[in-house]
C-alpha cells in the first residue's frame, strides 16, 4: 500500500499542485491571484508531462561519445535508434545509456510559451481593469457592473418621459 | 463544377500545398499587418489574406472530393511520421471551407465597423488580432496532431482574448468579460492538454490516425479513459458545452460587434469540429465508457443547452446577449445530434453547425450595421428601424426566421434532419423538446421583430440611415444564403453526409 503511494510520489505532488491551483483560479476574489492560481495551474501540467517522460535511471537526452558509435556526424535527424539499426532492419547494437524521453519535454517548451503569453495578456487586462474601475476585486466590479446599470436605466426611464412628453 | 474547374487552373504548387497554406497565409499576414501604418492599407492585406485562405479551402475541398480514399495527408518538412502532420478528410474540409468564407465575408465588412468603433492607432493591430485568430481556428481545423490542434487553439483564443477586450472603447464591461473568458478559456484548453498527455502515455504518440489506430487496444486502460474524460471536458468549455458555457454572454455581447459576428460564426464551431473528432474518430463510439457518455452526458446537456438557453434568452433585454443565449442553445442541436452517435445525427449535428454560421453570422452582421449608425444594442433601441433602415432589417429577419426554423430557410432543414435522425434512434421525446425550444425561438426572436419592424421608434429624430454598402453585400450574401439552403440543400446537406461518413468511418455507414 504505501509503496504503491511513495512509487509515485510525483504524481501525488502534481495533484496537489494542480488542485490547489484550479482553487485558487476559482475561490479568489482578487484578480492578480485568480492569474496566479492560472499559471500554478498550467506550470504543473508541465511538471506532468515531465514526469510522464522520465525513464527510470535515465539521464538528460543528449546523446553521450559512447552512443555515437560512428561519430558525431552532426545531423540531427540521423537519430540515434538509426544507427544502430542495420540495412536489413535488425537491431546491431542497444545504447549504452538509458535516457528520458525528450519529447514531453520538448511540447512543454511550447506549452510554456502559451502559458506566458497568457500571463501577460492577463496582466494586461487587469491593468486595464484597474483604470477603468478603480479596482481589481471581482466582487467590487460586480458591485461597481450592477450600479451603473441601474443609473443607466434610470436615464433610460427619464429620457423615455420626456420623449413621451 | 466551380471546383473542377478551380482545381484544373491552379498551379501545381498550389494543389500540393493547399491544406496547409490555409492557416499559413494568414499567420504569416499578421505580423505584415502589425507594422502596417495605414488602417485602410491593413484592411485590404487582411482582405486579401482571407481570400486566399477560401481558395485554398476550396482547392482542399476539390482535392479531398476528387480523391479516392477522400484523405490529405500532408506532413510538414516531409517529416514522415516523426513530424506534424495535416490531415485533411471530408470533415474538415467543410469546416475549413466554413471558416475561411465566413473570415472573408467578415473582413469584407471589416472596415465599416472597425472605423466607428476602433481607435485609428490600433486598427492594424486590432486587424492583426483578428488575422491571427482566423489562422488558429484554421489551423484547429486542419492539423492531424494533438499537440499542435493545442496550440493553434491557444493562438486563436489569445488573440480572441484581445479582441474581445477592444470593445472597452464602448462599454468598460468588455474587460471583464475579457477576463473571465481568459480564465475559462485557459483552464480548457489545460484540460486537453492534460488529457492528451494522458494518452500520450498509454500509446506514445500524438499523431490523430496512430492514436486512432492504436487506442482499440487499450480500451479498458485506465488513463486511458481519463485522458478521454479531460479532453471533453476541455473541448466542451471551448464549444460552450451547457454548463460550461458562462463565458459566452457576456464575451459576445461586449466585444466590438465585428469581433462577434466573427467568433459567433466560427469560434465554437472549431471547438465542436474538434470534439466530433475526438468523439468519432479517434475515439470509437463503440468504446463501453463513450456509449455511457453520449447517453448520459451528451444527450441531457445538449437538451438542457436547448431549453434552459432559450428561455434564458426570451428574457434578455439586449439583442447581442438574447442572441449569445440562443447561440448556447444552438450549441445543444448540435450536441444532441453527435450523442445520437449514427450517421444521420452526426451529420444533422454538422448541417446545423453549418447552418447556425450562417445565420448567426447573417444577425450579427446586421446588428453590426444597427452599430454604426445608431447608439445602443437594446430591443428598446431597436424600435421601428425596420422604416429607417429597410435592407439591413429585411435582411435580419430572414436570419431571424431561419434561427426559429421556418420553412423554406436553412434553419428548418437542419432540424427537420435532426427531428428524422432522432425518430431513427427512437428519442421521439427528444424531438418534442426541440420542437418546444424552436417555440421559444419563436418568442425570443418575436420580441425583436415586432420591436424592430411594429413599434415607432424610441426616438422620433432618428433619421433614415442605412447601412454601408461593404456592409450590405457581405450581409445580404449571408441572408440569401439561409433562403437558398433551405430550398436547395444539396450542397451543405451533401458536406455534412460526407463528413459525417468521415468522422464516423464507413464502417458504420453500412
Amino acid at each position: 500500500m504505501w509503496e504503491f503511494i511513495l512509487e509515485r510520489a510525483g504524481y501525488w505532488a502534481i495533484i496537489g499542485l494542480m488542485m490547489i491551483g484550479l482553487f485558487i483560479a476559482f475561490s479568489s476574489e482578487n484578480l492578480i491571484k485568480r492569474l496566479v492560481g492560472l499559471s500554478l495551474f498550467m506550470t504543473t501540467i508541465c511538471l506532468f508531462y515531465v514526469t510522464l517522460g522520465k525513464v527510470t535511471g535515465g539521464t538528460a537526452p543528449v546523446l553521450l561519445k559512447e552512443d555515437m558509435p560512428y561519430g558525431d556526424t552532426g545531423h540531427a535527424a540521423a537519430a540515434p535508434d538509426a544507427q544502430l539499426v542495420a540495412a536489413g532492419g535488425e537491431r546491431v547494437a542497444e545504447l549504452v545509456h538509458t535516457y528520458s524521453n525528450p519529447l514531453p519535454h520538448v511540447l512543454m517548451l511550447t506549452a510554456i510559451v502559451v502559458g506566458v503569453a497568457t500571463l501577460s495578456v492577463g496582466l494586461a487586462l487587469i491593468v486595464r481593469i484597474r483604470e477603468a474601475y478603480g479596482s481589481i476585486e471581482a466582487d467590487d466590479l460586480r458591485a461597481i457592473d450592477i450600479e451603473t446599470a441601474i443609473a443607466q436605466e434610470a436615464e433610460d426611464e427619464k429620457d423615455q418621459h420626456e420623449a413621451a412628453a | 463544377m466551380i471546383l473542377e474547374s478551380l482545381l484544373v487552373s491552379a498551379p501545381d504548387w498550389a494543389i500540393r500545398h493547399a491544406p496547409v497554406m490555409i492557416p499559413v497565409v494568414p499567420l504569416i499576414m499578421a505580423p505584415v499587418l502589425a507594422l502596417s501604418p495605414s488602417g485602410r492599407l491593413s484592411w485590404f492585406l487582411a482582405m486579401v489574406a482571407t481570400a486566399a485562405s477560401f481558395y485554398f479551402a476550396l482547392l482542399t475541398l476539390g482535392i479531398v472530393q476528387s480523391t479516392p480514399g477522400g484523405i490529405i495527408e500532408y506532413w510538414i518538412g516531409n517529416w514522415y511520421l516523426i513530424g506534424i502532420e495535416f490531415r485533411v478528410d471530408a470533415l474538415n474540409a467543410m469546416i475549413l471551407l466554413l471558416i475561411s468564407g465566413i473570415g472573408f465575408l467578415a473582413s469584407i465588412f471589416a472596415w465599416p465597423t472597425i472605423v466607428a468603433e476602433v481607435q485609428k492607432q490600433k486598427m492594424s493591430l486590432f486587424l492583426s488580432a483578428f488575422l491571427l485568430c482566423f489562422a488558429g481556428l484554421c489551423g484547429v481545423a486542419a492539423t492531424g496532431d494533438a499537440f499542435n490542434l493545442f496550440v493553434f487553439l491557444e493562438i486563436s483564443s489569445l488573440s480572441t482574448y484581445v479582441l474581445v477586450a477592444m470593445g472597452a472603447s464602448r462599454d468598460r464591461r468588455a474587460l471583464t468579460a475579457a477576463f473571465d473568458y481568459l480564465i475559462m478559456g485557459t483552464l480548457g484548453a489545460s484540460f486537453y492538454i492534460v488529457g492528451v498527455g494522458f494518452l500520450y502515455a498509454a500509446t506514445g504518440t500524438l499523431n490523430m490516425a496512430e492514436l486512432a489506430a492504436q487506442l482499440p487496444a487499450l480500451s479498458g486502460n485506465r488513463s486511458v479513459q481519463v485522458g478521454f474524460a479531460f479532453i471533453i471536458v476541455g473541448l466542451g468549455l471551448k464549444a460552450a458545452m451547457w454548463p460550461l458555457h458562462q463565458w459566452l454572454p457576456n464575451a459576445y455581447g461586449y466585444s466590438p460587434s465585428f469581433v462577434t459576428m466573427f467568433l459567433a460564426a466560427t469560434a465554437t464551431k472549431v471547438a465542436l469540429y474538434a470534439m466530433i473528432r475526438w468523439l468519432f474518430t479517434i475515439f470509437n463510439p463503440e468504446y463501453p465508457f463513450e456509449q455511457a457518455i453520449f447517453t448520459f452526458i451528451l444527450a441531457p446537456l445538449g437538451i438542457a443547452a436547448m431549453v434552459v438557453c432559450s428561455f434564458q434568452a426570451v428574457f434578455q433585454t439586449d439583442v447581442r446577449r438574447m442572441l449569445a443565449y440562443s447561440s448556447v442553445a444552438q450549441v445543444g442541436y448540435m450536441i444532441l445530434g453527435i450523442s445520437i452517435a449514427t450517421t444521420a445525427g452526426v451529420s444533422a449535428g454538422l448541417l446545423h453547425l453549418f447552418n447556425h454560421a450562417l445565420m448567426k453570422g447573417a444577425l450579427f452582421m446586421a446588428i453590426a450595421g444597427i452599430c454604426i449608425n445608431y447608439k445602443g444594442t437594446t430591443i428598446r433601441d431597436f424600435a421601428g428601424l425596420g422604416r429607417s433602415a429597410p435592407f439591413t432589417m429585411a435582411a435580419f429577419a430572414i436570419a431571424g426566421l431561419s434561427l426559429i426554423g421556418v420553412p423554406l430557410t436553412a434553419g428548418f432543414i437542419s432540424k427537420l434532419q435532426l427531428g428524422y435522425a432522432l425518430f431513427e434512434h427512437g428519442w421521439w421525446w427528444a424531438v418534442l423538446l426541440v420542437v418546444f425550444s424552436s417555440f421559444l425561438a419563436v418568442f425570443y426572436v418575436g420580441r425583436i421583430l415586432q420591436s424592430v419592424f411594429f413599434l415607432p421608434p424610441a426616438n422620433p429624430r432618428k433619421s433614415r440611415k442605412e447601412a454601408p454598402l461593404l456592409l450590405l453585400v457581405p450581409l445580404w450574401i449571408l441572408a440569401l444564403a439561409n433562403i437558398y439552403f433551405g430550398i436547395d440543400a444539396s450542397f451543405p446537406a451533401g458536406l455534412a453526409r460526407d463528413g459525417a461518413v468521415a468522422a464516423i468511418g464507413l464502417e458504420a455507414f453500412q
